[in-house]
């Protein structure tokens, strides 16, 4: 492995293409089920914060699920929901699962943290539960809940690859690839691009975080 | 689906011979005992230290961080091709994936011992060796261990993924089924990778709960410290709890966590 043999890799204008094409469906299926497993999480985890019993049952199952091994649940889900079994909805449905499964403890202990007596004022001024939730507590809980997020998407990220396993797309298909003609440019650059990947959203989603709380900024000692 | 699951997994061929499950479950607890084990030998030492001196704690959190994007069919795709298609490649792979859960845990563990326990121990005249071994381990131990379950769950995955490149283990079942286009192979190989990694985690828990001191599993409710750090009740240690202080906003941001 050298530098001429990784120059004449990303030299090829084919290589190229496909490295963007594999990217994009990277992109694709790490981040769409994040954003479907935090639309999950968030009812999931107000049902779970308020009823003891539901949280029993949340965090047991959720517990349990992120137990379970990617390459696993990926080959279960087609048994389950009646996939095709090389299908890339596989990957999009258990990651989803994943993200759902860790953040809905964030939920929580984001909405745990709400101070008390921020809910009463809102309480006391007339807000109604659904509102209240909506527009006071959950804004409170955005820094918990995007700590959760950023682990979340970091292991998607990584995680999409299995599916090359599987047979879908995403850069997990440059490893296979590499390894099938026994060639190491495409893994190397397979890594630092999901690397790369990962950096940017994490960076993103900061800075998605300061922009939701802006009361942050002005107080550095937190959103009290 | 269930029918022919449930029929291959009572089939007498598959229980015998180099590919029978008895066979195949014995390898992939081998791989993770070894990794999990190596992995345990470089990591603890390196981040007791670290969360005892309080040196290099951010490049580590760093560090695994970066660590935790790596793809794991990436890393052993790579190492098999550079230290020479052998299975030490492989399990040199899933050691390196095992350190960075078993590291944040133990540093962060030790790190988050209550100050003032600290200083006391150094008020008592405790030298630091004493001070590491007697106060901050035991106290330390519900993450140490956490992070060690972490570590481990991370090789059970890791250990199904490289049966791509050769390894042996129950990955086998689920990617020569997919090969063969043989589901209920698949699917058997899928449900024993779960099995035993929520085995594991269970007997790891049940571990845990041992060897946590007694005086932690009672201590928090009220008389010494109100204001300690916030430690993680003991079943709640995996998860994000594994942050340094679940209520902390952004830092570790639950380094060393990571979904295999």
């Amino acid at each position: 492995m050298t530098l001429d043999e990784l120059g004449r890799y990303l030299g090829s204008p084919s290589n190229r293409e496909q490295l963007a094409e594999q990217f994009g469906q990277h992109v694709y299926l790490s981040l769409v089920p994040l954003l479907l497993g935090l639309l999950v999480a968030v009812p999931l985890g107000w049902g779970a914060q308020r009823l003891p019993s539901v949280r029993a049952v949340v965090f047991g199952g959720a517990s349990v699920l992120y137990t379970v091994p990617s390459l696993a649940l990926f080959v279960v889900i087609p048994g389950i929901i009646g996939t095709r079994t090389l299908d890339s909805i596989n990957v999009v449905v258990a990651l989803t699962l994943y993200t759902a499964a860790l953040l809905v403890r964030s939920v929580v202990g984001a909405l745990d943290a709400v101070p008390g007596p921020v809910t009463a004022a809102a309480t006391a001024m007339g807000y109604r539960p659904l509102r209240r939730f909506l527009t006071v507590e959950l804004p409170l809980a955005v820094p918990v809940l995007t700590a959760g997020v950023r682990v979340a998407s970091v292991s998607n990220i990584s995680l999409v690859s299995v599916g090359a396993l599987i047979g879908t797309g995403g850069l997990g298909v440059l490893f296979t690839e590499g390894f099938r003609t026994r060639y190491l440019a495409p893994i190397l650059v397979g890594i630092v691009l999901t690397l790369l990947l990962a950096l940017v959203v994490d960076r993103a989603l900061v800075l998605a975080r300061n922009r939701l709380t802006p009361w942050t900024r002005s107080t550095p000692g937190g959103a009290r | 689906m269930i029918p022919q699951l449930i029929e291959w997994l009572t089939d007498p061929a598959h229980w015998r011979g180099p590919d029978g499950i008895p066979k195949r479950l014995l390898e992939h607890l081998y791989y993770c005992l070894v990794a999990a084990g190596f992995a345990t030998l470089v990591a603890l030492p390196v981040g007791l230290f670290i969360g005892h001196t309080g040196r290099g704690g951010t490049l580590l959190v760093g560090a695994g961080n970066a660590l935790r994007a790596l793809p794991t069919l990436g890393l052993v795709t790579f190492l098999y091709l550079v230290v020479g298609g052998t299975q030490t490649a492989t399990l040199i792979g899933l050691v390196v994936l095992a350190v960075p859960p078993i590291l944040a845990g133990a540093y962060s563990g030790v790190q988050q011992v209550d100050r003032r326990v600290v200083d006391a121990a150094v008020g008592v005249g405790m030298t630091r060796w004493q001070r590491l071994w007697q106060v901050e381990v035991p106290n330390a131990m519900p993450l140490i261990l956490g992070g060690i379950r972490n570590a481990v769950l991370q090789v059970v995955a890791t250990a199904a993924v490289a049966a791509y490149v050769g390894l042996g283990g129950l990955g086998r079942y689920v990617l020569d089924g997919i090969r063969a286009v043989d589901y209920p192979k698949v699917l058997a190989g899928a449900l024993l990778v779960a099995l035993l990694a929520i085995l594991l985690d269970v007997v790891l828990s049940g571990v845990q709960w041992l060897v946590v001191p007694a005086g932690l599993r009672t201590a928090g409710v009220g008389d010494v410290g109100r204001r300690r750090p916030r430690r993680p009740a003991r079943r709640e240690v995996r998860g994000e709890t594994t942050d340094t202080g679940g209520g902390r906003v952004d830092g570790g941001a639950g380094h060393g966590l990571r979904k295999r």
